[in-house]
């Protein structure tokens, strides 16, 4: 029978596989990008698997919040990177040092 | 049975679209797997009994976020070779740090089953007979108004923000002036003159 522990087994994985992403593809910020969106997704997981398994709705609730403000992170981010590649013409994150004084 | 069946397929595909999100050479690839994992969570959770979230999932995520990911992907023109450098160099102790987040979590997990949650406690428990999204509404418009509509403030700021960003006044381009149409009048713009026969218009 499927329980709360295979969820959240399910979800750790992808946790970790999120921020092993992070450190892999320190370049690119597009695949860090993602790679965030990876760990909200677990995030969301645990919320829903715990919702359910405790039978409390407020796991969904926080859920859909937590889904709110991925959807924005991913808007800004995407908008500072593509005004970042007009004006540098690349997106290597080891060059990203034009605010340092 | 089924049901133990339909979450080991989702699970599994999930963390393998997960892999190869991270590993992939292409992000126009890693993109169309996201794309694929988010599909295969909101099977996760439509197993779970979360049927809003699971659509909510697929709306969002695949169809805005991930678009999203693929036009910027597409947009801009990158040498992504040259931006996995470093791949190798990293992946000892991008492991090593992983391995030591995984154990955190199973002693946490642990730690979690050694105490109880009391039950008592709930603060919205789960109706049987009510269907999922009149639930969820039921509690987000009354009890979290509040903070509903501090989301609602948070893709307000995440919109404008983007917009701010991403414009751009272009030099050499001559867009149209309302205002300076509206103020036009017919006296600054017409004249009527008596005009001699056999001599040239002035303008």
């Amino acid at each position: 029978m499927i329980g709360l522990m295979h969820y959240l087994v399910v979800s750790a994985i992808l946790f970790v596989l999120g921020v092993l992403g992070i450190f892999l593809n320190r370049k690119n910020v597009i695949i860090i990008l993602m790679a965030v969106e990876l760990i909200l997704l677990a995030v969301n997981i645990n919320l829903v698997a715990f919702s359910a398994a405790l039978g409390d709705l407020v796991g969904q609730i926080f859920a859909m919040f937590v889904l709110t403000v991925a959807a924005g992170e991913a808007a800004i981010g995407l908008a500072i990177l593509v005004i970042y590649f007009r004006g540098r013409g690349t997106i290597a994150v080891d060059d990203i040092n034009r605010m340092k004084g | 049975m089924i049901q133990a069946f339909a979450f080991y397929l989702f699970a599994s595909v999930l963390l393998a679209s997960a892999v190869l999100v991270i590993s992939a050479r292409n992000p126009v690839h890693s993109v169309l797997w996201l794309i694929l994992g988010f599909f295969n969570a909101a099977g996760l959770m439509l197993l779970a009994g979360a049927e809003f979230i699971a659509m909510l999932l697929v709306i969002v995520y695949v169809g805005a976020v991930a678009v999203l990911f693929l036009f910027v992907v597409m947009m801009l023109n990158i040498d992504f070779a040259e931006l996995r450098a470093g791949f190798a160099r990293y992946l000892p102790f991008g492991i090593l740090l992983a391995l030591v987040l995984a154990v955190e979590m199973i002693f946490a997990v642990g730690a979690w089953n050694a105490g109880s949650i009391d039950m008592a406690q709930r603060i919205a428990p789960i109706a049987s007979d009510v269907p999922n999204i009149k639930a969820i509404g039921a509690l987000l418009y009354t009890q979290y108004l509040f903070v509903f509509e501090g989301a609602g403030l948070v893709l307000l700021v995440a919109l404008i923000g983007a917009i701010v960003l991403t414009h751009r006044e272009r030099a050499g381009v001559r867009p149209q002036n309302i205002s300076e149409q509206v103020k036009r009048r017919p006296q600054d713009a017409v004249r009527n003159i008596d005009q001699p026969v056999g001599q040239g218009v002035k303008l």
